[in-house]
């Protein structure tokens, strides 16, 4: 599964829409558009290879790892990486939805995240949503099979790391900019079948939850 | 008649990222336009400022992203049009044109988010390329 035309150089016959841009193109010698030219569909629906994203994610992890002490700190060092993603991408799939709208109901932020966030970064939505019944404000989104780690193996002395502290640095962006601001963590929970499953444990601040029932 | 406009894109921390004045005349600034004008330049700000407090209220019980005319001051109209991220932008305008202003703000939203997805770009951070700029005014001499 690969298709990096995503990053492949555009058609240099391509319409410029300003002629002032097109100044600053030319005296440049260059065939790539201005970052304000690029079309935002182009690379909907695009794929990039897994192994790629294994090896860049690993380097990551790598990075991460000289630069931390503890679990915790790794942990918290992928969610800030996955946060930036997180901020683009929630402009990005509102945008590019046919019928443009913002979330302003809890549950319904939490189902832009479950299909819509994991259509865009998986291509399948998540396996389940729910709701915790011990606190008010913790919901979960599990994914049965989580394919940024698909190929890692923890070793015991940390065995209480989850990489995809990545995912829940992006799930955290998206609600913190959708103005639900929420504490997100990552989780191994495995069940019969799926001893890789990951659960996304979300837990909103006290705003939301007053929000919530002023809305309803 | 020249329609005069005051744009400003606000940040999630209310402050602001983006300001431009706009005129939809083609003979803009000219010496005897701008000279009333310049008392008002101080007054946009507040006027906008004292609107978000509105578009808050507004944004929570509507889904829609343009959020259209949500306030007013003496003859000025403030429209507004609130991104997924909660980036407002403001347009203070005199003439009420509710299709044009959405396409504008349409067309500005996509320039805001090309911007917004680059990797340098930090949120909140004013937005100062020559490019954004022009293209603005691009898009507001073709729409408003």
């Amino acid at each position: 599964m690969s298709d990096p035309s995503a990053y492949a150089y555009p058609n240099s016959n391509s319409a410029r829409l300003s002629t002032t841009s097109s100044v600053y193109t030319d005296s440049r010698q260059t065939r790539t558009k201005s970052l304000l030219e690029r079309n935002l569909n182009r690379t909907k629906g695009a794929e990039v290879s897994l192994s790629a994203l294994s090896f860049l994610f690993s380097e990551m992890i790598q990075y991460a790892q000289k630069r931390v002490n503890g679990i915790q700190d790794l942990e918290r060092k992928l969610n800030e990486l996955g946060y930036r993603v997180g901020l683009r991408m929630l402009e990005l799939l509102v945008w590019r939805d046919r019928n443009p709208k913002r979330e302003t109901r809890v549950l319904s932020i939490l189902y832009f995240i479950h299909t819509a966030l994991w259509k865009g970064l998986f291509g399948k939505q998540a396996d389940s949503l729910e709701k915790s019944t011990e606190n008010e404000d913790e919901f979960m989104i599990s994914d049965n099979e989580p394919i940024l780690t698909k190929y890692i193996s923890v070793p015991r002395e940390l065995s209480q790391l989850n990489c995809n502290a990545f995912i829940a640095g992006v799930v955290e962006a998206i609600l913190d900019s959708a103005q639900f601001p929420a504490r997100v963590t990552a989780h191994t929970v495995p069940i019969d079948g799926f001893p890789l499953r990951t659960t996304i444990l979300i837990k909103f601040d006290k705003e939301v939850l007053e929000r919530e029932e002023m809305l309803k | 008649m020249a329609a005069t406009y005051y744009f400003a894109i606000v940040g999630t921390k209310d402050s602001p990222l983006y300001e431009t004045e706009l005129t939809s005349s083609s003979k803009a600034a000219s010496n005897f336009d701008t000279t009333p004008k310049d008392d008002h330049r101080h007054l946009n700000q507040f006027i906008i400022h004292s609107a978000l407090d509105v578009v808050e209220e507004v944004q929570w019980n509507n889904q829609a992203l343009y959020l259209k005319v949500i306030d007013r001051f003496n003859e000025y109209y403030v429209s507004a049009f609130v991104t997924a991220g909660n980036a407002r932008l403001l347009l203070l305008h005199d003439v009420k044109s509710e299709d044009s202003i959405k396409n504008f703000f349409n067309e500005v939203h996509e320039m805001y988010i090309k911007v917004f997805m680059n990797p340098f770009y930090e949120t909140n951070t004013p937005i100062t390329s020559q490019q954004f700029d022009s293209k603005v005014k691009f898009i507001a001499r073709r729409f408003l």
